[in-house]
């Protein structure tokens, strides 16, 4: 019942993620807003939104990183509590401190403590897997390098291996694409499909509404509130980008072979 | 994708050298400190008495102590936190005292509390105010400090004799250690590594990346508060010998100065310890040297000391490296962009060529004789450029006649292999994934055959 490609997955009775009701709130002004999202396993989905409108939070809020003021989120039908190994996250890259003193190698183990529990330490299986992840990346030569001397690029890459060496079910990223060169970006993307290809539900926070609809098949418009959440084609529709991001930018994706000849 | 193993020797060659360094560092340390033992013996006329040998070991295995268990301070860019946290512990100091009376064990559970409040009083502050963490530290810092330092006057001015000597808390007392102090140390500093090495992947996990561990179901806020329990038990112990006021010192010195000698966390902590205990031992023995030369500042003294030594040798982060390296590399480069200009220089206004030919071939080509080298630069201005012709004509590769400068045949084969050189990088950024060559950074200015193995720069010359 793994989902292929999307096709329909309206069908599938348990979604890969189900949000009820969810608001965060900071000194009482909502982050987000009373949301209600379904995604269906098997598809690659982009949260699209203005700066503000609270697309990290959400993710955030969904893994309990910061406290919820109200609803619920269920990860196949289950509270997060109860499935964290089907759950991969990738925190924005500039969330840690690169100079830490350690290997490229020894971060994407840290994928693998959940999995080991207490008090055990990571041994020859645990390197064969981290290895097994940088290579799907294209980091296999990078393994013993120190992670201080990594580009943008190698540190995303290292970051997405670490979510990957968990062979989780539910993947959520947050701004993978955020400050990458082309080739990067093009390596990222290849893996997404992959990834989908192979059965697995991605959630990305992305801020690029140019490559949106050439990258995902799924997508939520989010500004504290969802404005609206489904496959793409129905979805990324200009009235909807024009209820999340205001008038002015409805030009910008409406019609990409007409050159924006100003607001009407 | 195909092993290789020219690459693989170097990498293991490149980390047995790293290995081999932090031993070597390690034994320089223990040289170091068993040589000071004897030359304070002759030149400064130390006594090691019994008391010496309390204190030294004492200093030792305290430093060892908040060596290691500073480290994580550093890392988790907390520095500051100690000194919050040892100043919040005099209170705790004279509160034990009313409550209790004068007795070591309640006076450092009491200053462990005050302190540990201190911690926590912080860490709600920042989490559920505006105020940032640097004020709610300057806050509890100056606050705790003032209450104590209130109650410790109003301790003195009692008519109770066992209040006397109190305020060394303040600035720590050294001769006040005992063995039954040392053994202290000795049994919670153990069970605090034993509870560091417990949770060693759950702690090196909340301080790189607290997020992620939330996310993975780790209790993020039990393991930090663990690990701040183990700061305040550092701190708490090296009170009677370095005090409030130094001990954040002996806290981080150690694992700052660790920190420049390897990327690895692991080695980062050992080192600390050394350093620790150098620092701990060295300067109990040094303020032997007269009754009035106070203890705890003097270790402080010289683990800063560690640190400036270390901020500027260690190998590849090291200050003066990067001076030496920085001059060797203008030199480099200005050498190598003068013999490029010429060359270049040459290729344009030299004899008539057939294109496409580089120099090299063209003075192989005998009827050409000694019309070749015409590469002559006239009129050389900036001090770049003097520098890099400087080189050249040290090494012989250019010859300087009247006003301007000429390629010799040895500069003009030293240009053709850097023109090559290039090219070759050239190629293995186009070419690079097509050719499944390993992944290195590029850097032009090097040979390429540095950095790939023989059947990689082959497969590169063949796409030329």
């Amino acid at each position: 019942m793994s989902g292929h490609n999307g096709h329909d997955p309206h069908e599938i009775s348990t979604a890969a993620l189900d949000i009820d009701d969810l608001t965060v709130a900071y000194n009482s002004k909502p982050a987000i807003w009373d949301i209600d999202l379904r995604v269906p396993e098997g598809v690659l989905m982009a949260i699209i939104g203005p700066n503000g409108a609270g697309k990290s939070t959400l993710i955030k809020a969904a893994l309990k990183l910061i406290p919820r003021a109200a609803g619920t989120v269920q990860f196949c039908g289950q509270p997060y509590e109860q499935v964290r190994s089907l759950v991969g996250y990738v925190p924005q890259r500039g969330s840690v401190d690169w100079d830490f003193p350690t290997s490229v190698i020894d971060v994407v183990t840290m994928g693998l403590y959940a999995k080991l529990g207490w008090f055990r330490r990571p041994g020859r299986q645990e390197r064969m897997l981290a290895l097994h992840a940088l290579e799907q990346v294209g980091m296999q030569d990078f393994a013993e390098r120190q992670i201080s001397q990594l580009s943008g690029g190698q540190q995303q890459r290292t970051f997405l291996a670490r979510a990957l060496v968990q062979d989780a079910r539910i993947y959520l990223m947050d701004e993978p694409f955020a400050a990458v060169d082309a080739v990067t970006e093009r390596a990222i993307i290849t893996i997404l499909h992959e990834l989908r290809a192979r059965g697995k539900t991605v959630v990305v926070v992305h801020h690029d509404l140019q490559t949106a609809k050439e990258y995902f098949d799924w997508v939520t418009l989010l500004n504290v509130e969802v404005v609206a959440s489904g496959p793409l084609a129905e979805t990324f529709t200009p009235k909807n980008l024009r209820q999340t991001y205001g008038g002015r930018v409805a030009y910008l994706y409406d019609d990409q072979s007409a050159p924006a000849t100003g607001e009407e | 994708m195909p092993k290789l193993p020219a690459e693989d020797r170097h990498r293991a060659s490149f980390e047995q050298r790293r290995i081999q360094r932090f031993w070597l560092l390690i034994g320089i340390t223990a040289l170091v400190a068993a040589l000071f033992v004897p030359f304070s013996q002759i030149f400064l006329h130390v006594e090691y008495d019994y008391t010496l040998r309390t204190v030294a070991l004492g200093g030792a295995l305290l430093g060892v102590v908040s060596g290691v268990l500073g480290c994580f301070a550093v890392l988790r860019h907390q520095s500051l936190l100690g000194d919050a946290l040892s100043h919040a512990a005099l209170p705790g100091v004279a509160l034990a005292f009313l409550l209790a009376g004068r007795d070591l064990g309640l006076l450092l559970i009491g200053a462990g509390l005050t302190s540990w409040l201190g911690v926590h009083f912080i860490r709600m502050v920042t989490n559920t105010t505006r105020i940032k963490q640097d004020a709610a530290m300057g806050i509890v810092l100056a606050a705790w400090f003032a209450a104590g330092i209130a109650l410790l006057v109003y301790i003195q001015a009692r008519p109770d004799a066992s209040q006397a000597g109190l305020d060394t808390f303040i600035f720590g007392q050294a001769a006040a250690i005992v063995e039954r102090d040392v053994q202290l140390i000795a049994v919670v500093g153990a069970a605090s590594f034993i509870t560091l090495g417990l949770f060693w992947k759950e702690f090196k996990l909340i301080t790189f990346d607290a997020e992620f561990a939330g996310a993975n179901g780790f209790r993020v806020n039990i393991l930090s508060m663990i690990l701040s329990t183990l700061i305040v038990v550092a701190i708490v112990l090296g009170l009677q010998l370095a005090g409030v006021i130094l001990m954040v010192g002996m806290l981080i010195a150690s694992g700052i100065a660790a920190r420049q000698w390897t990327d690895k966390l692991g080695q980062m902590i050992i080192l600390s310890a050394v350093f620790g205990a150098f620092s701990g031992s060295a300067g109990a023995i040094v303020s032997a040297v007269d009754a009035d030369i106070p203890t705890g500042p003097l270790i402080v003294v010289v683990a800063f000391l560690l640190v400036v030594i270390s901020l500027c040798f260690a190998p590849g982060r090291g200050l003066v490296w990067t001076l030496l390296r920085r001059h060797s590399d203008r030199r480099r480069f200005a050498a190598q962009t003068i013999l490029h200009d010429l060359y270049h220089y040459a290729m344009d206004h030299g004899a008539p060529a057939t294109p496409g030919e580089t120099l090299g071939e063209r003075a192989s080509r005998p009827h050409l004789g000694s019309a070749v080298p015409e590469a002559f630069l006239v009129g050389v201005r900036g001090a770049t450029a003097r520098v890099g012709l400087r080189q050249l004509s040290a090494r012989g590769q250019v010859q300087q006649r009247g006003d301007a400068w000429l390629l010799t045949p040895a500069g003009i084969e030293a240009a053709t292999k850097d023109d090559h050189n290039h090219q070759l990088w050239a190629v293995y950024r186009q070419y690079s994934d097509e050719l499944a060559l390993p992944m290195v950074a590029e850097d032009r200015q090097q040979d390429i055959r540095n950095f790939l193995p023989g059947e990689a720069v082959e497969k590169l010359e063949r796409q030329l």
